[in-house]
């Protein structure tokens, strides 16, 4: 089996008529590594692998697989196998045939062409089931089928469209880790799209998180989620809660910001170091986690601390949220662990003080966010 | 469910009046429409030819001499078999078949290209001007062939002058005007079909084909042609069936020298005033025109359900 080769994306433009689908887009995808494109429907995902795979013409930039320029050369001739987002197996082929396509096209005999579809049969965890109908596979095996027909092709990257979006939460769960130890067992490169951000975190390496067609940001799971580039990333990854308002000092790295709860002091996000200055309007983010509630019933002016009323209470197993309001009507969220402790003798109605840690708070430009659902 | 429970649902789901209108359509058109008059083809064929006055009388006995007929030709014939009948019935069976290949062959890329290549507004205007030339009279678009096949027609001009030829071809005596006249005639009952198959055929996976390095010719004979199999059967079928029982193509673009089977039938019938011949030799063009489809569609692999879908 090959082992993977680097993908680099260089000021990649993909227009339909007037409607720009991917703007200016540079990445560079190590070799052997688990990247993932993240966004929300309809920003350029699909169009990007499509634009890798080759189905799609770039209308401006640079595609380069292997230090490569793929210019001019079509999906049939790409080191690259795609996976679809509906799999798109050959439900009129059994499933060794499916598995063994790619050798039919090449011309390899039959038997030899069977005995490769068993050894991926055995390395998928089917084996025995090659003689099957495709349609006689549960969900989580088509998928498994649809991930050795594309590694039969010997690719030197594999390209992923939400390729467990079908399937229900706990098999979903299952196959995330199942691909990323296929992933490290073949070591090729994986270019994975969802916009599932629990997925992307999990099985990634590293992360693009796009926005309508612009990439805002390129970094691993840890960088995406603490040290967010944009108001969209913040917004998108992850649960935040996000505070308006406008810069009143930049000081060390951290700046105050006043917010209808009161003056917010956070850390700037690396991104955003030298863009904000007194007068500018920014958000400030602290994730549900960040918070803890404090006894006394007010502590203003520390810069970290948050007056707000508790509005309810939702219980989840091993965590539970707390809906509060704070004041000018700002709705707060925190999430506890459970830890089986007695709660906070917490009820509805009751004014706390929330405290966090500046630390843990993001300050950042102001900027588009990412639609609730 | 018992045949009461069956019968109260159907009106209960339906309502008393189209019920009734649909039973009894259904039942009409079923005996009246199809089972009856094959009925009396069959038995027709296997009556002698009598004078009206004869006709229930003793003389009037099943037999089988229409259909040996067919076969042997008049008694004192010196060939011992029916030469004209039986080489022209041949003639015809190669000959529609021969029309429906290259029916499929012109049909199968334009099916695929308007079902998942042509987009939009054009993909429409391409249907229509598929559709547009059969709003005409099927004889009136057999003139039109005979005119731009014939002598002095729209081909010839234009090869003469583009000094291509000196002296015209004879398209008709050739039969070219012929199979093109057939193979134009039924090109809609190809195409649809094949064109409502191919349609219904994920996208993705052609491109999935493609993705893993497969050349055009491989992923329509992989996964297109498979897919399609069921309109292909059903487009082969009825332009098998149709151009093998074609009539008015035959009389007017048909060349002098060649019959087709179907203007023995018509003789039979009306020149020759024997419709228990005519009988005979209808039910056997059906039977063996049913004969070949079974035996092709076994082949491929379908059902035979499959031939009206
Ligand atoms: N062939 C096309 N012609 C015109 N517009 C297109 C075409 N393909 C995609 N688009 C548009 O480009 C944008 C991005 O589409 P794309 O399929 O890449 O989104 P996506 O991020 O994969 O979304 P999803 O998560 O819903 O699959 C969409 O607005 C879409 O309407
Ligand atoms: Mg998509």
């Amino acid at each position: 089996m090959k082992s993977g080769v680097g993908v680099e994306l260089e000021n990649l433009w993909i227009k339909f008529g007037d409607f720009t689908a991917v703007r200016n887009a540079t990445v560079r995808i190590e070799e052997g590594e688990f990247f993932s494109f993240l966004g929300p429907s309809g920003c350029g995902k699909t169009t990007i692998l499509r634009t890798v795979s080759g189905f799609q013409e770039p209308s401006q930039g640079v595609v380069r697989i292997g230090g490569r320029n793929m210019a001019g050369i079509g999906p049939n001739k790409r080191p690259t196998a795609l996976i679809f987002q509906n799999l798109a197996l050959f439900p009129l082929m059994q499933v060794w045939e499916n598995i063994a396509f790619a050798l039919e096209v090449k011309g390899v005999p039959k038997a030899e062409r069977r005995k490769r579809a068993d050894e991926l049969l055995e390395l998928i965890a089917l084996p025995g089931q090659g003689d099957k109908l495709v349609d006689e596979l549960s969900g989580g095996q088509k998928q498994r089928v649809a991930v050795a027909r594309a590694l039969a092709a010997e690719p030197q990257v594999l390209l992923l469209d939400e390729p467990l979006s079908a399937l229900d939460l706990k098999l979903r769960q299952h196959m995330r880790t199942e691909l990323r130890a296929i992933q490290q067992r073949v070591g090729l490169t994986f270019i994975y799209i969802t916009h599932d951000q629990g997925e992307a975190l999990t099985m990634s390496d590293h992360i693009a998180v796009m926005r309508e067609g612009v990439i805002e940001q390129v970094g691993d799971g840890k960088q995406i989620y603490d040290d967010p580039a944009s108001a969209f990333v913040a917004s998108f990854v992850g649960e935040n809660n996000d505070f308006a308002g406008t810069v009143q000092a930049v000081d060390n790295g951290q700046a105050v910001v006043a917010t209808a709860v009161g003056e917010l002091q956070a850390r700037i996000a690396t991104a955003a170091r030298g863009a904000l200055k007194p007068g500018d309007s920014a958000m400030v983010f602290i994730r549900p986690e960040n918070f803890t509630i404090v006894e006394a019933a007010k502590g203003n002016g520390d810069g970290n601390r948050i007056a707000a009323t508790i509005a309810n209470e939702e219980f989840e197993g091993q965590s539970y949220h707390v809906f509060l309001e704070g004041e000018g009507g700002a709705a707060i969220k925190m999430s506890l662990t459970n830890r089986g402790q007695a709660r906070t003798a917490s009820a509805v109605g009751q004014q706390v003080t929330l405290a966090y840690s500046p630390d843990q708070a993001v300050a950042l430009p102001a900027g588009a966010m990412a639609d609730e659902e | 469910m018992g045949i009461a429970a069956t019968v109260r649902k159907f009106i209960a789901t339906n309502g008393l009046g189209m019920a009734l209108f649909m039973v009894l359509g259904v039942s009409f058109w079923v005996l009246v429409l199809v089972v009856l008059p094959q009925i009396t083809m069959v038995d027709f064929s296997f009556r002698p030819k009598l004078p009206p006055a004869a006709i229930g009388g003793p003389q009037d006995v099943y037999t089988t001499a229409n259909y040996e007929y067919f076969v042997k030709g008049n008694p004192g014939n010196p060939e011992g078999w029916n030469r004209v009948d039986v080489t022209v019935f041949w003639r015809t069976l190669v000959a529609a078949v021969f029309v429906t290949v290259f029916n499929f062959v012109l049909c199968y890329p334009v099916a695929y290209y308007m079902a998942k290549v042509a987009t939009g507004s054009w993909a429409r205007l391409l249907a229509l001007s598929l559709v547009v030339p059969y709003w005409i009279n099927e004889i009136l678009r057999a003139f039109a062939f005979r005119i731009i096949f014939g002598d002095a027609g729209l081909i010839n001009t234009v090869l003469k002058t583009l000094g291509v030829i000196d002296v015209s071809i004879d398209f008709i005596r050739a039969d070219v005007a012929l199979y093109a006249g057939l193979g134009y005639a039924y090109i809609l009952l190809m195409i649809f079909p094949l064109y409502s198959a191919i349609e219904s055929l994920d996208k993705n996976q052609i491109e999935a084909a493609r993705d893993m390095g497969s050349p055009w010719w491989r992923i329509h004979w992989r996964i297109v042609m498979p897919f399609a199999k069921q309109g292909i059967v059903s487009g082969c079928t009825m332009v098998f069936m149709l151009s093998a029982g074609a009539l008015a193509a035959p009389q007017i673009l048909g060349g002098p020298s060649s019959l087709w089977f179907t203007q023995i039938i018509y003789q039979g019938f009306f020149e020759y005033f024997n419709w228990n011949r005519g009988a005979a030799y209808a039910i056997i063009l059906l039977v063996s025109c049913m004969a070949i489809v079974l035996g092709v569609t076994k082949l491929v692999g379908g059902k035979a359900g499959e031939i009206g879908r």
